[in-house]
Formats: C-alpha cells, structure tokens, sequence
C-alpha cells in the first residue's frame, strides 16, 4: 500500500532530480556553444536567434514534436525542459564573458598566459556570477515547466496536480502546486549558495570596501 | 518518414479544418483570447511600469514579480481554476492568460525606463518639461527596445498558455495537441504540435519586425555600433 507521504516523497523526488539534470545539461552544452560563438557577431546573433526561437515554442507542442522520437520516458521531458533552458543559459554565459574587463585579460596575456588557459582561469571564473543568474533562472522556470511532463506520465508534482483534476481533489491540486514553488524558490537558494562558495573574491570585495 | 506523410495526411483531411473543434475555429479562438489577453495584460502593466520607472520605485516588486511568475506553474493555476466554480471558460483562460502575460511586460518597462541615461532627463527637466512630457518624450522613446521586448515575451508566454489550457479542457489549438496525446493518434498530435509552433513562431517574429521597425533610436544606435539586446536582457535575479 502506498500512503500520501509516499506519493509526494516520489513526485518531489523524480521533479529535483528532472530539474537538476536539465540543468547540468543545459550548462554542459551552453558552455561550449556560448565560447565557440563569442568571437563572432554573426554565429553568436544565429545562435541567439535559434534559441530564442526555440524558446517560443509552447511545452505542450514541445512535447508533441518530442514524443514520437524519444519515446515515452524522462528523458523525453529532460530533453525539452534542455530546449528552453538553452536560451537563458546561452546568453547569461556569453554576457558573463563579454564582462569580463579587458584590462585583466591583457594582465593574463602579460603573464604568459594561454589562450585556454585565460578561459578557464580567468574569464569563465569572473562570469559565474552572471552564468548563476542564468542558472538560477532557468532552474525557476524548469521546476514550473516540468509539470507538463506528466502528460508523459513523467511530471513529478505534475503527475499529482493531474492526478487532482482528473479525482476532482482540490486540495492534492493545491498541494502540489504549493510545493513547485516551494521547490524553486529552496533550489534558488542552493544556487545562490554554490555561487558564494564558488566566488570568495566577491566577499572579500564587499568587506573592505 | 512515415510519421511526415502521416501529419501530412491529417492536415490534408478537410474534416479536419471545420466544424467547432477544426483547425479554423480552433486557431480563431487561440488567436483572439490571446490577443485579448495581451491587450489587457499591456494595458496593466504598461502604464504602472512607466511610472514606477519614472518615480524609481518599486523596482523590487517590478523585478521580482517575474521571478514568481516563472516559479508558479501556469498547468497548476489552469487546474486551480478549472476545479473553482469559474470553470475553465473563456473567462479563466483570458484571467490567467492576464496573469502570466504582465510580468514580462512589468519588468522589462520598468528596467527600460529605469535605464534611460539620468543626463539625458536631467536635460529633458533643465529645458522645462514636466514629469509627463519627460516621460513620454524622453524616457519612452529611449526605453522602446525593452518595453517592446516586455510585450513580446508576453505575447510569446501568452500564446504558449493558451496551449496549455488545453490540458484542463479548455478552448485552442492545443486541443489538438492533447486529443492526440488522449487517443495515442500521433498525426493528429504531430500535426497539432506543428500548428501551434508555427503559430508560435509567427508571433514570435511579428514582434521580431515590430520591435525593428518601432524602435525611434534604431538609426541612431546603428551608427554607433551598440546591438540591442534582441530578447530578455539578463535579469540578474540577485
């Protein structure tokens, strides 16, 4: 017999576990397509412009277009929640980069610095602010988004909040979607806290100043 | 390419495009509840944006109250309001359509506004203008990137809801979609999946061009070289 609890524990538990790998993955691939456009207007405007577009397009007709090529699985739903956070993430990581001063890079060079190695040690470090900003976002607007997956009977909370509407059971409605907000708003914060840990300097900043 | 002759052959089916529930009257309603809904989301969220913008104030709750739109569900409100006694009528459709149409439209007025270069008012203000004529001959004309992207993102949010209704029975395009997903037809959900994409698309560039063409700075920013941000400038939510 499965009670209540067990319910939610399992909805809550596969809705963070579809948000955190759409979001891995969505940084995972931004990364590598935000730094091999940066250096051009034209590639980044393309890329920009395709995601964005893709961003346009409704979940439930996401959903649609997937279905019949990856099947009826989570992957399916990780795969468009990807989609749509592609945009976000793209375009904070290529701003965090476009931010970074121009005087440090130089200093980089100064020190004998490589190409690669400017990138990692340098100018991807003074971009994770705005990359978390990207993240942060596309982490919100996930946990939202993957409701719709229980269409694929892979929704998390989704599954509840459709499970009320079809029993007509308000209060299960209600629960679960208390619970998505609650969610995003407790993974927000995990993120805001990753970004302290990952970025001292910024701290240290604001204590002698 | 089963499944593309598949979709083609259910779109090719008149029987498929009249009636109540055929594409034609189907996109007439997804059409025109968002288009109503994006007027009165506008006509909300526009003008307080301004003047928030104008006076400085409230940017805390004009930013943050994209942040919650993005957190709420818009499956979740379409199924709270499906089981109150409103049912899911064009009335909650339009509500919520309202809903999550004004963030988009609040936040980025708001930061447009709150971004106009302060000399450039300061200048408005030194040559006798009042806080109206600054606002709307100077701050608005300059804040016009941002204020149209607002209405595009919400025209894009809007569109994509209207899909969604779909879920708890109510009226769009998206019926297709889910009646296809209900009966495992897949042309029938690949086709409705198609229409709403290209709906989406269309939408999406209509205010692509609009924001282009509408934007009073575009020749003078062209010169200078500084692209504008094509879409949501980066809302650092900290």
């Amino acid at each position: 017999m499965t009670t209540r609890h067990d319910d939610l524990t399992s909805a809550i538990q596969q809705h963070v576990w579809l948000t955190v790998e759409t979001v891995l993955i969505a940084l995972a691939v931004s990364l590598p397509l935000a730094i091999a456009v940066r250096w051009s207007r034209r590639a980044t405007g393309g890329l920009l412009a395709v995601t964005t577009a893709i961003y346009a397009v409704p979940s439930l007709a996401m959903f649609g277009v997937l279905v019949p090529i990856t099947g009826l699985r989570p992957a399916t739903v990780v795969a468009g929640l990807v989609l749509y956070s592609l945009t976000i993430v793209v375009r904070n990581v290529l701003a965090g980069l476009e931010a970074v001063p121009p005087d440090v890079v130089e200093a980089a060079r100064g020190m004998g610095m490589s190409r690669f190695r400017i990138l990692v040690a340098v100018e991807l470090p003074l971009a994770v602010p705005a990359i978390f900003a990207g993240l942060r976002v596309a982490t919100v607007s996930t946990v939202a988004l993957a409701t719709i997956g229980y269409l694929i009977g892979e929704g998390g909370l989704g599954n509840l909040i459709h499970e009320g509407l079809t029993q007509y059971f308000k209060a299960e409605v209600l629960t679960a979607s208390v619970l998505c907000v609650v969610l995003a708003v407790v993974l927000d914060a995990v993120l805001v806290g990753f970004k302290w840990l990952l970025t001292p300097w910024t701290r240290t900043k604001a204590a002698t100043s | 390419m089963k499944s593309i002759s598949g979709i083609f052959d259910w779109l090719t089916d008149a029987a498929h495009w009249h009636g109540t529930d055929g594409i034609v009257a189907r996109s007439i309603e997804h059409i025109e509840l968002s288009a109503v809904a994006l007027v009165i989301a506008v006509l909300l969220g526009l003008p307080l944006a301004l003047w928030l913008g104008h006076i400085k104030k409230g940017g805390f709750l004009a930013v943050n109250v994209s942040n919650v739109g993005r957190a709420v569900p818009t499956f979740a409100v379409l199924t709270l309001l499906a089981l109150t006694s409103l049912g899911i009528g064009s009335f909650a459709v339009v509500l919520a359509l309202v809903l999550f149409g004004i963030p988009p439209v609040l936040t980025n007025a708001y930061v447009g506004i709150r971004e106009v270069n302060r000399d450039v008012v300061e200048a408005a203000r030194g040559m006798g203008m009042t806080g109206f004529q600054q606002l709307r001959r100077v701050e608005l004309p300059l804040a016009i990137p941002l204020v149209l992207n607002g209405i595009r993102l919400s025209a894009v949010q809007i569109v994509g809801t209207m899909t969604i209704a779909a879920l708890v029975s109510g009226p769009g395009l998206g019926r297709i979609i889910q009646e296809g997903f209900a009966t495992q037809n897949e042309p029938e959900l690949e086709a409705g999946a198609l229409l709403v994409v290209v709906l989406a698309l269309l939408v999406e560039a209509a205010f692509a061009w609009l924001q282009r063409v509408v934007d009073p700075m575009r020749r003078a920013r062209k010169s200078s070289q500084t692209p504008a941000p094509a879409a949501p400038a980066v809302l650092d939510a900290a």
